[in-house]
């Protein structure tokens, strides 16, 4: 036991602390101006701008597709479940070339796009495309299972009392959800501020313009500017941990709220 | 410190998710048949939608799986076979490519027995013992999971990189960790760490301490009982964790681009091969990389399927 304390702490905690320690080497004006200039600014709210995007769709999108694997029958069910994991399993960098090539000028999606005079690849579309596929796995997998343990007595219940669909829907039954969709909302949204590999293909990469702060850390480690990289990557734990601790509390309060539970 | 307890709620929920999944398959197919045999009935039926409704949320669902998940994925195979299946195979019978495959399975097999090796006593230890900084433990396991692959490669460079903390040292004793091999394995075992302890621990709590007691006190010795008693109770679990560690350790980009220095030949797992040969526009090259990860990822999850219907069938004893 011993040991795992000790694997734990070279593993994980000694490289955790020298990302701070590295931080507490700069001045404060120092860490302020690299976080405040307007690259920096620019990444982060590309960064964090686009992944709340992409998890608002994933969140719509997400809840329609559990909708449809958990309430209906259709054919390929149970092919269309499985493959909702496979932004899961897909290696990233094989996400980014894939998607690259499907939504570039000549590609399958692309090519039909440009024709509406639509570019995704090389643009901000495109990383929120990346973000938008790289997300839904999270969402779906979270609420399914609520979705399927959900007492059916209750919508009966609502439906003899008078109720009809609409209202069983969004009065009774999507409450009851809120605590899953708010943690898959979390969970998509953390996942696509820190994405890389499937994101830096399709973005084109143009500073203040479609750079996500992952690659700013990249780039100014590239140039050995290890203090710049540090204060970037700072900025985006803390603003991570801040908002799922948000939408944690979020949670919570909506399940306080759940007259069923 | 409540701040990353609730990361650590979150990730134990995706966690949580797996098992589930067959549920799903059971679960609403008696009332919809129901609904099938007779159409009167279906549409007095409180519990479903009418059905114009049912078809839009049907197709939307199936639409935007197909656009955003079977398309790209079909993609990768037919870029790889786009000038056919010579130009396929010699692009993967490349030195290069043949490096970058070995350095894969060797950086695979590292990590994915030292995290085998230390995910066990990590989730033997929170499972089986009660002591302090237990939920420090937990959240510390999570960790890497909460972390952009990128930040978890920079920690590496801040720590071994030229001007990191240990930089001078390593380059007056002629230690090569960054840019190498060791750098690459310890990026991979740092991002894919959680994946065995986390697979470990629900299933080792659910099953308690009684019968590793049981063992000792009949005179079975610790490893006795681990070997005996312990491990054949987590197998499947276990077995899951191995595979999803596997998967990720063989697929991880971001982390290891960081690390890697990109040296032709030498530091390129397949997944950087295949960011290279892409940004110099050999796309079947690329893409026919990029297809056996696609084949890795598929067999993950096929294997993924068949090892969590051994998980729940293991647990249907344990309920009864």
């Amino acid at each position: 036991m011993g040991l795992t304390l000790t694997w734990l702490s070279v593993i994980i905690l000694i490289p955790l602390a020298a990302l701070f320690l590295k931080t507490f080497e700069l001045s404060l004006d120092q860490f302020w101006a690299i976080v405040t200039s307007r690259r920096t600014l620019n990444a982060l709210k590309i960064s964090f701008g686009l992944s709340f995007a992409a998890a608002c769709v994933n969140l719509v999108m997400g809840t329609i597709i559990v909708w449809a694997l958990v309430r209906y029958r259709f054919p390929g069910r149970r092919l269309f479940d499985a493959i909702v994991d496979i932004p899961f399993a897909l290696p990233t960098a094989v996400a980014g070339v894939a998607l690259t090539q499907l939504f570039a000028q000549k590609g399958w999606l692309g090519a039909p796009l440009a024709e509406l005079g639509i570019k995704v690849a090389f643009t901000p579309i495109g990383i929120f495309i990346a973000m938008v596929f790289i997300g839904i796995p999270f969402v779906v997998r979270t609420v399914q299972p609520v979705l399927i343990d959900l007492d059916p007595e209750i919508e009966e219940a609502a439906a003899s009392l008078g109720a009809n669909r609409w209202h069983t829907v969004f009065r009774v039954i999507l409450p009851s959800l809120i605590p899953a969709l708010l943690t898959g909302f979390a969970l998509a949204f953390a996942r696509a501020i820190g994405e890389y590999g499937s994101v830096i293909f399709i973005a084109g990469n143009l500073p203040n313009i479609s750079e996500i702060a992952p690659l700013l850390i990249v780039i100014r480690l590239s140039e050995f500017r290890y203090a710049d990289a540090t204060a970037i990557a700072v900025v985006m734990l803390v603003a991570s941990f801040l908002i799922i601790f948000l939408i944690n509390r979020l949670q919570r309060w909506a399940q306080a709220r759940i007259p069923v539970h | 410190m409540s701040m990353q307890t609730g990361l650590a709620t979150s990730t134990t929920q995706l966690r949580t998710y797996a098992p589930a999944t067959d549920v799903s398959v059971a679960a609403p197919a008696p009332r919809l048949e129901i609904a099938r045999a007779e159409p009167v009935a279906a549409r007095r039926n409180p519990r479903t939608e009418p059905g114009p409704i049912r078809l839009i949320i049907i197709a939307l669902a199936i639409a935007f799986l197909s656009i955003f998940v079977v398309l790209p994925l079909l993609v990768v195979f037919a870029s790889a076979f786009s000038k056919g299946i010579v130009a396929y195979f010699a692009a993967l019978a490349e030195p290069e490519a043949l490096a970058a495959i070995k350095l894969t399975l060797l950086i695979a097999a590292i990590s994915v027995t030292l995290n085998l090796v230390f995910g066990v006593v990590a989730a033997w230890a929170i499972s089986k013992f009660e002591f302090t900084g237990k939920t420090f433990l937990i959240t510390l396991i999570d960790l890497p999971f909460s972390v952009s692959p990128v930040i978890s490669g920079l920690v590496f460079v801040l720590l071994f990189g030229a001007q990191g903390y240990f930089g001078t040292w390593l380059q007056a004793h002629n230690v090569h960790i960054l840019f190498a091999v060791p750098g690459i394995a310890l990026a991979t075992i740092f991002v894919t760490f959680p994946f065995v302890a986390r697979a470990l621990i629900p299933l080792m709590q659910e099953q308690g301490t009684q019968e590793e007691e049981a063992a000792i006190s009949l005179g079975a010795s610790g490893l006795q009982t681990f070997f005996r008693v312990t491990l054949p109770n987590i197998k499947w679990g276990l077995l899951y964790g191995v595979l999803l560690c596997n998967a990720r350790a063989m697929g991880e980009f971001g982390a290891v681009s960081v690390v890697s220095g990109h040296i032709r030949g030498e530091t390129n797992t397949m997944p950087l091969l295949v960011e290279i040969l892409y940004n110099e526009y050999q796309f079947v090259a690329s893409f026919a990389i990029a297809s056996l990860l696609a084949m890795l990822a598929l067999i993950t999850l096929v294997a993924k399927t068949v090892l969590e219907r051994r998980l729940d069938e293991a647990e249907v004893p344990d309920g009864d």
